[in-house]
């Protein structure tokens, strides 16, 4: 993985001091909290319902075992004892006080880590694929890719105040597991003919009260132009986006107010005058940045070792979890476990400061001291000797993390809503848990199979609910929550923004509505059909009839 | 408003041109809006004084492109210091249309923006009462080599280590 040199160092270590003087200044009262919010905010510092909350970046999603531990004593130390992993490859605190906060990023600079541009209306943490680097369909490590854009964009100094935020996702595979669609400018690294890496740049896409898929902007691009091309994009966004309203500022209403065609002539205006500018990336800083991604030492293995099929063949919780959490590794003899953060009925994303230690220890034993953050919300060891997968499952299971749900209906990603966050109108958690233990039982979710619900506590749709095969809305009526239900939505690669089903739903019948949902897939379904499969072939008038047949039922 | 040129503290020569149709524009370093340079343009052609040009966050250096000539200062405004549209004018009269006079930020500007002022190719400021020369060389030196080029003329990260790793072959 990247590993800081003295620049990176030194910046991070220069933009705590610049932070602490900010702080100081806030703290004598010299910088209004109007003047101060832009500046915390573009440094991952909100002010939620009840106190701060500070959002440390993971750039995509990549992270050691000594960055989880040091998390791990920020947790204990400044917060309440744990930390909760966001829907971009981030970790929230939420207890922090304001004064420890250049205390809190003084001692993540000590690991490499930073809270810079986690929020704000700048070029937000890089996101990309979890699996990058080790699964075997990639055309190449998005990791790269990914660390070249975030050198790029951190403090640049022209995109800082841009009309809204803005997020990059990369991807290198046909599987789309980073929602490229969904961001501002998602890049799908690929080989063209001639077997030369480049990138398909689409712009324009997002999520929050207007969903829109981004579009390709540009089919192919070489790879030393990168950077100059998506510095063309941002100046003509940060030269002619709206500003007006706030809502109508991100890139995906400027590509729909002018349309893809033109909005690429722009772009392309622009980066003509600068494509062999200072921008262009040389061979030789690809290639250094290339070695830090290379592939750690593996050891000679053959796949399917004998004490795995054993293992499996003993213990069907083992074998549950390898089936629906383990996926097939690019190395021979090892494999990428995910390890999820939705025990039933628990908090998705939450974990606990001793669970981030044990954590730590496990992957240092079994996965070469790296992990990974899943935009869903869980945690990956990504090398992990097939050999020991046993050994790492009961280890985890003795710590409850060993739940076999990533992709099932259990495995939900849900927003903080009104629990934590000033602009949810309804709380999101507790739904969550609440349609995690009307689900818990095992054999019932393999049988449901892959399903992804995603819950959301207002409409700025933190928690992806527009592309949930399930999505689920809260919204506040006469003051009771009622939650607005879509369906058919998808963040991979057969990308789309759900329906909604009809009017919202009382918080007291939701779980029933999603029981409803689930019985009309299974009653319609045909062999090995998603849940996503059958309602794109079926529609919504069933699903639709069940849930509010039902609640007619119930009204008379 | 004090004014910082180049991270000094000087003595404005400049004077906005009032809307007063009948004052003079002729005595001194004026500064006139895009309205008074379009109305006024012959008047103010005649001359032999300074002439600078102030342009809101809504109006482009490419509307006075073919007169940028004429000015040896444009001042650009930040209505509020969260509209970023300025820094990206600024790098295009720098860059795109080579203008090497005075590029001044003029109204929200708080030291915070220092730095990233001086990246983007402004070299002079009206600053707050009570910010001083060392606010912005403290500023303007917070974060010692930049990640991107800029047009500080500090070198970047990437051809730092450039220059290392050929040093090292």
């Amino acid at each position: 993985m990247y590993s800081y040199d003295a620049f990176d160092h030194a910046l991070v270590n220069q933009r705590v001091e610049q932070f602490r003087d900010q702080v100081a200044r806030r703290l004598t009262g010299e910088l209004s909290e109007d003047a101060f919010k832009p500046l915390r905010l573009m440094n991952g510092l909100y002010l939620q319902l009840h106190a701060y909350m500070l959002r440390v970046a993971i750039p995509y999603g990549t992270f050691s075992s000594t960055q989880l531990r040091k998390l791990a004593s920020i947790a204990r130390k400044y917060d309440r004892g744990y930390g909760h992993f966001t829907t971009r490859q981030n970790i929230q605190f939420n207890w922090p006080k304001l004064q420890d906060v250049p205390d809190i990023l003084a001692e993540l600079a000590e690991v490499e880590m930073h809270a810079i541009q986690t929020s704000g209306n700048c070029i937000r943490n890089v996101s990309a694929d979890q699996f990058a680097g080790v699964i075997a369909d990639e055309a190449d490590d998005a990791r790269i890719w990914a660390e070249v854009v975030r050198q790029w964009s951190t403090l640049h100094p022209e995109f800082t105040y841009l009309p809204r935020k803005f997020k990059f996702a990369f991807s290198a595979s046909e599987h789309d597991r980073a929602a490229v669609r969904f961001h501002d400018i998602g890049i799908i690294i690929k080989r063209n003919g001639e077997d030369e890496l480049g990138f398909e740049i689409l712009v324009g896409g997002g999520l929050g009260r207007t969903p829109m898929m981004a579009k390709t902007i540009r089919r192919f691009l070489p790879e030393r132009h990168l950077l100059s091309y998506v510095d063309a994009i941002l100046r003509v966004y940060n030269l002619i986006g709206r500003r007006d309203n706030k809502y109508k500022a991100r890139l995906k209403i400027l590509v729909h107010e002018l349309g893809i065609d033109e909005l690429s002539g722009l772009v392309e205006a622009e980066w003509d005058r600068i494509r062999d500018s200072d921008l262009q990336l040389p061979q030789a800083e690809i290639d250094r940045i290339r070695q830090h991604f290379m592939p750690p030492k593996y050891q000679p293995l053959e796949d399917d070792p004998a004490v795995l099929s054993a293992h499996r063949f003993e213990n069907a919780t083992f074998n549950h979890w390898v089936a629906t959490n383990v996926v097939t590794h690019k190395q021979p003899g090892y494999a990428i476990a995910t390890i999820s953060l939705k025990p039933i009925g628990g908090v998705p994303g939450d974990v606990q400061a001793g669970e981030m230690d044990a954590l730590a220890d496990l992957a240092d034993r079994f996965s070469l001291g790296e992990l990974r953050a899943t935009h869903e919300q869980n945690l990956v060891m990504p090398h992990v000797k097939q050999a020991n997968l046993f050994g790492l499952w009961s280890a985890l299971e003795g710590l409850g993390l060993g739940t076999p749900n990533a992709g099932l209906i259990s495995d939900i990603i849900a927003c903080p809503g009104m629990d934590y966050c000033g602009l949810a109108t309804a709380r999101s958690i507790p739904v969550a848990q609440r349609i995690s233990k009307r689900f818990a039982d095992l054999d019932r979710q393999l049988d449901i199979g892959q399903l992804k619900v995603k819950i959301s506590g207002c409409i700025n749709a933190c928690a992806h609910h527009h592309v949930g095969h399930i999505g689920i809305l809260g919204v506040e009526r006469k003051g009771a929550e009622y939650y607005q239900i879509s369906l058919g939505g998808s963040a991979a690669e057969d990308a789309a923004v759900g329906t909604i089903i009809g009017p919202a739903v009382a918080s007291d019948t939701i779980v029933d509505a999603v029981e409803a949902l689930i019985g009309v897939y299974i009653g319609a379904r045909n062999p090995d059909e998603r849940f996503l499969d059958t309602y794109r072939r079926i529609g919504l008038a069933p699903f639709k009839a069940a849930i509010y047949q039902e609640k007619l039922n119930a009204a008379a | 408003m004090p004014l910082l040129k180049s991270g000094k503290i000087i003595d404005d020569p400049w004077v906005c041109w009032d809307d007063d149709p009948d004052s003079d524009p002729s005595v001194g370093a004026v500064i006139v809006s895009l309205k008074q340079w379009r109305d006024s343009r012959d008047r103010l052609l005649a001359r032999a004084t300074p002439l600078g040009i102030v342009l809101t966050s809504e109006q482009t250096p490419g509307e006075i492109e073919a007169d940028l000539k004429y000015f040896d200062l444009v001042a650009l405004d930040f209505p509020v210091f969260t509209d970023g549209r300025a820094y990206s004018n600024a790098k295009r009269l720098r860059q795109r249309y080579g203008y090497t006079g005075e590029v001044r930020a003029v109204g929200q500007v708080q030291r915070d923006q220092y730095l990233a002022l001086h990246r983007c190719g402004f070299d002079a400021l009206v600053i707050r009462q009570g910010e001083t020369e060392e606010d912005w060389k403290a500023a303007t030196r917070a974060i010692s080599t930049p990640f991107q080029p800029g047009l500080d003329q500090n070198p970047t990260a990437m051809s730092l280590r450039q220059q290392r790793m050929m040093a090292e072959e």
